[in-house]
């Protein structure tokens, strides 16, 4: 699904290069649940907005569910990002001056989706988060926690093959963090595959596989055996790193 | 997507109402600067008889010795004045050389009404020859013109406006009707629909007049009876005698002259007829110079006799000058729009929006601000209008007006003007690395 070759990202000024990643090698199955730690700066969020194309790379290879995304013009990586790819954010980053219905419509309207068939994904998704009654009702007029319920649902809307969050508890409570927590490992039993940057390591060992990134680089890859086991009775395809 | 840009593009308008107010504003005022300035210099610098613009053409004759006679506010620096001496008028009539012709002179006439019960009153004329009708385009609402053996006859007939007509006759078909004219009868022979073309082109002198003509009469009748008022002649020339003959005979200018040629052949023919002319009349020793002569079309007369002035033109730069300004305010403005906005800009990056998809969504929110900015612009221009009707002279009332079209070229040039401006900040939108702005939110 998510298959990143000895790729780097440098950010180059006139006096100083800097790698972000390097020589930067994952692979991430179809189906997983993996969880991208480590200290600031190292690097999560630079591989997360390279795996959601929203950053180019400056070398190695990355493949997106078989497409090479090396070479892709503007369009070709919006396509791509609009119909393979879901975003979580942190901040939740919905849209305030649309509603809850109109921020989950945004991606279909990007791939040009017919009304019907919107209205119909929307009420589904937003059915699978609890939200419904919620519909007309504005980002400011919710709790931090709907918003990323919300959010969650507006990146499943397009029925993605990917679902990339960033520090998705990061600005929750407790209380709604856990409810969304178990909201992603929900989605994960249904057989989504969900990469998650986190700094937290209690959320991290809830993830099928942990990635610890420093300096740009790929220090170790964990996996919880509880949870391999639970996903492989599930019948995920998951496979010990 | 057009739909869905547009709704976009109205509520984020309305989310920020201060910063839009100030966008429309721009555009708004903008507009309405240059389109008053525009208002004035299209009515002035009007062509009301556009389509034949280039078939009437004014003869000019230099009758004035050149190293006597310098310029003045009648005689141009090319020592040519604005209008023929009867010496010079007639001989051109005569020749005949082009297939219309007309000279003509703005008189007054008092008429007498059949009804006892209205006084007699004072009515500005207009004297000559038939073919004027014609080569005008004059419309009728009854009857025509008189005919061209009228003119030899010196017939005592009319053609009346259409308010004279209502004024006197009731507004009924009056032609046959005599008509009353400083104490002589006149038979009505065709009554004009409202014709008042703006600027007068025929006569400059008034060219902006407010009085339409009432009464058209024979050039050879009006000669006849003498009727002259003398108010619009340049005797700049040699002394004159005394009298109408002496008028007559002398250098004076004060007659109009315009024939119609309806090919370039036809013109070309007509000036070396001019020159020729000019040729024998001073071989015949009425001048002692090689008369200069001139002739030009209704566009170039317009431009030649500074219709529009360089001060209205100036004026006309001035405000268009001011709209670029109020132009590039509304792009600094909404620059900050983008800016501030770039977050969001980012997300839809993020949930899949293209380059193109947001320079589309950027474009119509600019042309929706156009629009907006039209409705505040065609607004102000009128009340700029408004305000030179109360500042101005009454010959600016006929100035000052917007019609359709010009409304249209208002709304028209908001909404380009407002894309014009929005190019760089939407280009700038789509250049919003998205990875940025979601890490920096």
């Amino acid at each position: 699904m998510l298959d990143m070759r000895h790729l780097s990202k440098i950010y180059r000024t006139e006096v100083v290069e800097t790698y972000a990643l390097r020589e930067f090698t994952i692979d991430v199955r179809e189906g997983e649940f993996v969880a991208v730690t480590g200290p600031s700066g190292s690097g999560k969020t630079t591989f997360l907005t390279i795996a959601g194309l929203l950053e180019e790379f400056s070398g190695g290879e990355y493949w997106l569910d078989g497409v090479d995304t090396r070479g892709l013009n503007d369009r070709q990586r919006s396509r791509l990002r609009n119909e393979k790819i879901g975003f979580v954010f942190q901040s939740f980053n919905l849209i305030p001056d649309l509603n809850v219905f109109d921020n989950i419509d945004v991606p279909l309207r990007y791939r040009g989706m017919p009304g019907a068939e919107r209205k119909r994904r929307i009420h589904a998704v937003l059915e699978r988060v609890g939200l419904t009654s919620r519909m007309r009702h504005y980002p400011s007029e919710m709790s931090g926690g709907q918003q990323q319920r919300v959010a969650i649902a507006r990146a499943l809307v397009g029925e993605p093959r990917l679902l990339l969050a960033d520090e998705p508890t990061g600005n929750l409570d407790t209380h709604m963090a856990r409810g969304v927590m178990e909201l992603l490992e929900e989605l994960h039993r249904g057989g989504a595959t969900i990469v998650m940057v986190t700094h937290d390591p209690d959320l991290a060992a809830r993830a099928q596989r942990q990635v610890h990134i420093i300096d740009g680089t790929i220090v170790e890859l964990t996996a919880d055996p509880r949870l391999v086991r639970e996903a492989q009775a599930a019948g995920a395809d998951v496979s010990q790193p | 997507m057009f739909g869905y840009y547009l709704d976009l593009a109205l509520r984020g308008l309305v989310r920020n109402p201060g910063l839009t107010l100030l966008m429309v504003a721009s555009i708004g005022v903008g507009i309405g600067a240059s389109m008053t300035t525009f208002a004035v210099f299209r009515a002035m610098d009007g062509d009301p008889i556009a389509y034949k613009a280039a078939e009437l053409y004014v003869p000019q004759i230099q009758n004035l010795d050149p190293d006597v006679h310098t310029p003045n506010s009648s005689v141009h620096a090319d020592g040519l004045s604005d209008a023929l001496s009867y010496i010079d008028a007639l001989a051109l009539m005569r020749a005949h050389a082009a297939p219309r012709q007309t000279a003509l002179y703005e008189t007054r006439f008092a008429v007498t009404p059949s009804d006892p019960q209205l006084l007699p009153f004072q009515v500005g004329a207009r004297a000559g020859y038939a073919d004027l009708f014609a080569m005008f385009d004059v419309p009728f609402a009854y009857g025509g013109p008189w005919s061209a053996a009228d003119d030899q006859a010196h017939a005592p007939v009319a053609v009346i406006s259409r308010a004279l007509n209502d004024k006197v006759f009731g507004g009924s078909d009056s032609v046959g009707k005599v008509l009353r004219l400083d104490g002589q009868d006149y038979r009505v022979v065709g009554v004009l629909r409202d014709w008042n073309p703006v600027p007068r082109y025929y006569d400059l002198q008034d060219a902006f007049g407010l009085e339409p003509d009432d009464v058209f009469v024979p050039f050879t009748r009006a000669i006849e009876q003498h009727k002259f008022t003398g108010e619009s002649s340049n005797c700049s020339g040699p002394q004159r005698a005394p009298g109408w003959s002496g008028l007559l005979q002398s250098e004076c200018v004060w007659l109009q002259f315009w024939v119609q040629l309806p090919s370039a052949a036809d013109a070309a023919r007509y000036r070396a007829f001019l020159r020729h002319y000019a040729a024998d009349q001073q071989h015949s020793g009425r001048f002692h110079w090689a008369a200069r002569t001139r002739l030009r079309d209704l566009r170039q007369w317009l431009s030649y006799e500074h219709v529009v002035s360089n001060e209205v033109r100036m004026l006309v730069v001035v405000g268009f000058g001011f709209l670029v300004v109020c132009l590039v305010n509304a792009m600094g403005l909404m620059l900050a729009r983008v800016l501030f906005r770039s977050a969001d800009t980012g997300v839809r990056r993020a949930l899949g929006a293209d380059r193109g998809a947001v320079f589309a969504q950027g474009l119509i929110e600019a042309a929706v601000i156009g629009a907006a900015g039209a409705l505040l612009g065609v607004s102000l221009t009128a009340l700029g209008l408004a305000g030179l009707r109360a500042l101005l002279s009454r010959e600016a009332l006929v100035l000052a007006h917007m019609d359709l079209p010009e409304v249209g070229m208002a709304v028209l040039l908001a909404i380009a003007a407002a894309i014009a401006a929005g190019l760089y900040p939407t280009w700038r939108a789509t250049r919003v690395q998205p990875a940025w702005q979601l890490r920096a939110r």
